[in-house]
């Protein structure tokens, strides 16, 4: 195979003349196109931005870092929750967690955002939403459905991520109803939720979708480390952030004995090759008032679904991760480490 | 017309120029003229960056970024990136070249003892050698596939970096043709990451440089403001102090700050290469 590269009949030529050009730095520095003087350049370098004293550094930093009033209403206190992430169209998987969660003894149950996608008749997840009095929020999904967006806003590079993220978009988007579509533009971004204990202990959670600074933000086990949770929990004023978004479940219990709890995914099971579907169960220890999460497998028709899917003409690729559990798409997002527990 | 403004809205990249502007090639598209004797920004050494890893994780730093220059050519890098994997997830951008299996066994074993991940970034700028030798210099193109084949042995897989030097390496038929190279290195993962390129340093005299218009004004900005830039979440430290981005390092215009303290206000797009990152929606990371 050949690559097309422009014709230069000179090539060696400048090419040659172009790296020792480059490899004649001794002594110089490269500003902009420019070649001078090395301590031209450490001169100009050192008089440039700010070099601030340390109380100057320190209040910088706190202000930085200042927490950000949210006038989000608190709901709850509640004992026990039931939260689950994307449902990305599975309504086998939605309802088999609405029974599972009032088994458990769920007092309420949260749901954040990503109803479409991937999966068989959107029209399906509505009414079990609404019977059963699921609180919403909103993730991408939503907002690129009601706003009209021409795809699902997860940023995908490779084409065949792209292929398959804009057909099952498109599949959801020309399903969904326009009252089904104004609903999901009017759900909250963010919730905050109140849990609280049998001899009083309350903890605050903060509900969002990919992480409480964008909608759209993976929140990897692997790539979301502790000082980061512990600043942003700060900021957040927070005990706990609970997210869905990157399709894998985890939890991360802090040093300050606050948590990040990723709720997994309704949609698609966790590229571990099982066919069970993830959820959260949530609720306060009792003495400690500690966040006790329970990260649920949860067993579903999932080959009903892959029928549904079939006869609803979805990729083969789409059904294989339903009846398998290996993720076939969207496996760009995954960083180092959860891509290589993968099969793909 | 005046100059919009960019502010830092969390600071969640942290870069570093741990090779400075060394590096073990002099690629024709270099953006900052790395080479083996561009001394512009130096090697940084483990106590350097140990100590700006101490502000960051204070400032709530998501995820590290090295580069050069060359970052396997700073003698410290193994050190260094183990301090980091103690803090947060690595990511290191590197030409291949230097990827012995020693090392390639060396750092699997930092990527299995840290709880975050470890990705390498290795840069293919043609996905033939005939592309990839024109840009990097010859013979580079079998020497960066063999460092490939290292890391894959020590089960480690790079993430491909291509920039788009070739009006075909960024359409749909070039990407393909780079993840059927990743096959036939038995590349179970394949993950590509794509780069415009920008108009400054070598590439200039490669391809011209930035024409008058191609400034920010601010009118352009986009109704919900500045925050797809880079700039606003990300920093880059070099041996000289604090920069605003991994892009402008070779411009002092570009310097914020001694410390990261003291870079988390607001900086001015008046650079051309800022234009780049807007109109094609440029972030260095992964």
């Amino acid at each position: 195979m050949s690559q097309r590269i422009p014709e230069d009949p000179d090539l060696q030529a400048r090419r040659a003349a172009q790296r020792a050009r480059l490899a004649a730095h001794r002594g110089l520095a490269t500003w902009g196109e420019r070649l001078v003087p090395l301590a031209t350049f450490q001169a100009a370098s050192a008089r440039a931005g700010r070099s601030l004293d340390s109380a100057a550094r320190d209040a910088a930093v706190a202000s930085f870092l200042a927490p950000r009033s949210d006038p989000t209403p608190v709901e709850g206190p509640f004992r026990r929750i039931a939260v689950c992430g994307g449902v990305y169209n599975n309504h086998y998987a939605l309802a088999a967690w609405i029974t599972a969660a009032r088994q458990r003894g769920a007092e309420a149950l949260y749901c954040l955002g990503d109803l479409g996608g991937f999966g068989p008749s959107p029209h399906k997840v509505w009414p079990l939403l609404e019977e059963h009095r699921v609180r919403v929020s909103q993730g991408n999904y939503e907002q690129s459905l009601a706003s009209g967006r021409e795809d699902c806003n997860c940023g995908y590079t490779d084409p065949r991520d792209n292929h398959f993220a804009r057909l099952s978009y498109e599949y959801t988007a020309q399903r969904c109803s326009a009252a089904f579509k104004q609903w999901m533009g009017e759900l909250p971004e963010r919730r905050r939720v109140a849990l609280h204990s049998p001899s009083g202990r309350r903890r605050e959670l903060l509900l969002v979708h990919g992480s409480p600074r964008r909608v759209n933000e993976f929140l990897f086990e692997s790539t979301t480390p502790a000082p980061y949770l512990e600043a942003l929990l700060d900021q957040q004023q927070a005990d706990a952030v609970l997210c869905t978004h990157s399709g894998l479940h985890w939890h991360r219990p802090l040093p300050s004995g606050r948590d990040l709890v990723n709720v997994g995914v309704l949609g698609r099971p966790a590229n571990d090759g099982r066919t069970e579907v993830w959820f959260a169960l949530l609720e306060l220890d009792e003495p400690s008032g500690d966040l006790q999460v329970e990260l649920c497998p949860l067993p579903y028709d999932h080959l009903a679904l892959a029928t549904e899917m079939r006869h609803e003409r979805l990729p083969e690729e789409f059904v294989a991760t339903i009846e398998q559990g290996w993720w076939t798409t969207c496996l760009e997002i995954l960083p180092a480490r959860e891509r290589a527990r993968g099969r793909f | 017309m005046t100059v919009p403004r960019v502010a830092l809205g969390s600071l969640d990249t942290l870069w570093f120029q741990v090779a400075g502007t060394v590096c073990n090639l002099a690629c024709t598209h270099c953006f900052i003229s790395c080479s083996p004797t561009n001394r512009t920004h130096d090697m940084m050494s483990l106590e350097e960056v140990a100590s700006h890893l101490e502000d960051a994780t204070r400032l709530g730093v998501k995820e590290y970024y090295f580069t050069g220059g060359e970052p396997f050519l700073n003698p410290e890098m193994e050190a260094i990136l183990e301090a980091t994997l103690a803090v947060g997830p690595a990511s290191v951008l590197t030409n291949g070249l230097l990827l012995d299996p020693a090392r390639c066994q060396r750092l699997a074993a930092l990527a299995a003892a840290s709880e975050y991940s470890l990705d390498l970034r290795v840069s293919l700028d043609g996905y033939t050698a005939e592309g990839h030798d024109a840009i990097r210099g010859e013979g580079t193109f079998d020497r960066a596939l063999e460092g490939i084949r290292h890391l894959h042995a020590a089960g480690l897989e790079p993430v491909i970096t291509v920039t788009e030097v070739y009006d075909d390496n960024g359409s749909v038929a070039g990407k393909e043709r780079f993840f059927s190279l990743m096959r036939e290195l038995d590349i179970e993962h394949p993950r590509l990451k794509m780069m415009p390129v920008f108009q400054i340093g070598a590439e200039a005299e490669r391809r011209g440089a930035y024409e008058s218009w191609q400034r920010l004004r601010d009118e352009d900005a986009p109704a919900d403001g500045w925050d797809h830039l880079q700039c606003s979440t990300c920093r880059m430290v070099t041996d000289q102090g604090v920069w605003v981005c991994p892009i402008l390092v070779n411009e002092p215009s570009g310097k914020m700050g001694d410390r990261l303290a003291d870079t988390l206000g607001d900086f001015p797009l008046a650079h051309p290469a800022c234009w780049t990152c807007h109109v094609y929606g440029v972030t260095c990371r992964t």
